[in-house]
């Protein structure tokens, strides 16, 4: 049987990052639909066990680049080995989640290999061979349905989050075979140095429960009662942009239009009005619990539980039950 | 230095967006259209560079007639000129876009061509990558902060795990993330001199249809929800919803 996938899995510290599984997932129910195997593809340094991984999710073969230079992610560096590993594959569907990375590898990959791109996909269809797309477009605002076109090969992103993930199947094996990689040559965007995050919180877009505050939290002071919240059901903090405008928070915790677009299963949002551009970036999280002041508030037209009360009353009490849960 | 900008016409990003008869686009009436927000922001960049150091900032825009609207508002806010690939309709996927756009910015000299990191309708955060590739030039994506001399740019890019600090030589290619510049107002004079600034015109290619537009819909519904109460004591009967039927802690 031939390869008709390929999957592109990221990682980070040295682990499969989350979104790993969800491209592995999705990947074979595409390999299944149009009858043909899946190939993973990694690229980085030190991945061996990441590679014996990759094959507990599922992967038929193994394609991995390894050496040194790719130890962090720059544009120049890993679309050589890529491409390599795409012409070692010949598949139909490329499929890479739609983070950062893959943002800037699945147009790079698409235009030199000649394929059709479909990006930030929420639901993939394969009909007869070829393959559909769900897309949300205008913020979310509405949903596309695209097909992949003429083009022998589609590059799809999938949204993170939203696919299901691939189980592990423990003692799984898959051959493994290694992309030729000389080393670092034609990088021509030199990174200098990483500034650290202001926190090291897991990444908005791949965390299961976020908690949100908006203006109504009043002033940067008054976080420690979010984060309370946060920490109590395993939460990462959000934002709306007005609190990120007014300097109260970072923006790589804003969520919305102009921020990030994000799919956890629970949502909870602290003071925010619900504009419809933050909306946009929340609108496809699987459950929106909204506490505020407003009982006309925008944000409770969408959540699925709202409370009509002063966030300053009600969250503390809701942290304290769920710390009780958790005892 | 020659800075080319990218921009889009999009809509207004709280105009409500109503699907069309046709279930292929939206309907316009009542949408405001202007510059894709990402895109203004990399235009202030290149007008804060040209004050700081001279620059001529072309806009480069690829979109139907009407699109002069904005592209005469980017020569308001201070661009010196523009090129418009006039688009008299059709749909066309990113690779055709960046496509257009490289097959016109090629022929011309520049050092920096800026993109936004996505537009806010097809939201596909793809042209200036493709563009980039197909004018074999460096890109950094999701660019916070652009300094250039001597022929280098030094920009922050916004990246997973942190803010990395970069280094490229020109010409070089960028897409603006939030951060980048705030986009200032056009003044009463910058609307008048925008008048006399020379827009060039040129026909779009034929679309060539490689991505199928099958359908527009409206997002999922999300089904209302209920109030579960006010105030506190309404905190248990959350709980027990959460658990119980939303099935999420
Ligand atoms: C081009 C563009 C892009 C944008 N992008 C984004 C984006 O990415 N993300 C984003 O969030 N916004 C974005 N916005 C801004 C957006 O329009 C809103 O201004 C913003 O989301 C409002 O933030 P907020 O809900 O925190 O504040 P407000 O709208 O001021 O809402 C505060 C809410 O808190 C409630 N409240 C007050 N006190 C309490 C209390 N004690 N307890 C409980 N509730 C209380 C109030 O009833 C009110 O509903 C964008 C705007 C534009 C024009
Ligand atoms: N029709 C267009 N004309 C000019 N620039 C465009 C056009 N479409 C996209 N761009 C540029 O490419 C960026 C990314 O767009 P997209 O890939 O659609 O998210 C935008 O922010 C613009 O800078």
């Amino acid at each position: 049987m031939s390869f008709a996938v390929c999957a592109i899995l990221e990682t980070a510290d040295g682990k499969l990052k989350k979104s790993a599984a969800e491209v592995m997932g999705e990947g074979r129910r595409v390999a299944n639909a149009l009858g043909g195997n899946l190939d993973a593809m990694l690229i980085g340094s030190d991945t061996t066990a990441l590679a014996e991984e990759a094959a507990t999710l599922g992967a038929d073969r193994v394609l991995v680049a390894d050496h040194a230079d790719l130890a962090s992610f720059t544009l120049d560096g890993y679309l050589k080995p890529c491409l390599k590993g795409i012409a070692a594959s010949t598949p139909k569907v490329v499929i890479l989640a739609a983070s950062v990375t893959g943002k800037d590898l699945a147009p790079a990959i698409a235009a030199p290999t000649s394929s059709g791109l479909l990006t930030d996909v929420t639901a993939i269809e394969v009909v007869d061979g070829a393959v559909t797309a769900k897309k949300p477009v205008y913020a979310g605002k509405a949903t596309a349905t695209i097909g992949g076109g003429s083009a022998d090969c589609v590059v799809v992103t999938i949204r993170p989050n939203v696919f299901e993930p691939a189980a592990a199947e423990a003692g799984r094996t898959a051959p493994i075979e290694a992309l030729e990689y000389a080393g670092a040559d034609g990088i021509r965007t030199i990174v200098k140095e990483v500034l650290a995050k202001a926190s090291e919180k897991l990444d908005l877009t791949e965390a299961d429960i976020i908690v949100s505050g908006g203006r109504g939290m009043k002033g940067p002071e008054n976080w420690p009662v979010l984060e309370k919240l946060a920490d109590a059901v395993g939460g990462v903090l959000g934002a709306s942009r007005a609190v990120v405008d007014a300097g109260w928070r970072e923006h790589e915790e804003q969520v919305g239009q102009t921020g990030k677009t994000v799919s956890p299963k629970l949502y909870i949002a602290c003071g925010i009005s619900g504009a419809i551009q933050h909306l946009a970036g929340m609108r496809t999280s699987k459950c929106i619990v909204a506490i505020n002041t407003d009982a006309e508030a925008p944000i409770f037209k969408i959540a699925d539980y709202g409370i009509v009360g002063d966030l300053f009353e009600v969250v503390p009490v809701l942290t304290e039950e769920l710390v009780k849960l958790r005892s | 230095m020659e800075i080319l900008v990218c921009i889009k016409r999009v809509p207004d990003s709280a105009a409500k967006i109503k699907v069309g008869a046709d279930s292929l686009s939206i309907d316009p009436s009542g949408v405001e259209y202007v510059i894709s927000p990402y895109d203004e922001m990399a235009l202030e960049r290149a007008l804060q560079l040209k004050d700081e150091q001279g620059a001529t900032v072309t806009v480069v825009c690829l979109g139907v007639p009407a699109a002069q609207k904005e592209i005469r508002q980017a020569l308001a806010m201070g661009a010196d000129k523009a090129i418009h690939i006039k688009d008299e309709g059709g749909s066309r996927g990113p690779l055709e876009i960046a496509q257009a756009l490289s097959d016109v910015i090629r022929e011309r000299p520049y050092d920096m061509v800026l993109f936004g990191r996505q537009s806010i309708d097809a939201d596909n955060s793809a042209v200036g990558v493709i563009a980039a590739g197909l004018l074999d030039v460096p890109i950094v994506t999701l660019v916070t902060k652009l300094d250039v001399a001597d022929g280098v740019a030094t920009v922050h890019r916004e990246a997973e795990a942190g803010t990395e600090v970069i280094e490229v030589k020109l010409p070089a290619a960028f897409t603006a993330q939030r951060g980048l510049a705030e986009p200032r107002y056009a003044s009463i004079k910058g609307i008048m001199m925008a008048k006399k600034k020379p827009i060039e015109e040129l026909p779009a290619p034929e679309p060539r249809g490689t991505l199928k537009f099958e359908g527009l819909e409206p997002p999922a519904a999300r089904t209302a929800g209920k109030i579960v109460g006010e105030g506190a004591k309404a905190v248990p009967e959350l709980v027990r919803l959460l658990r119980q039927e939303a099935k999420v802690i």
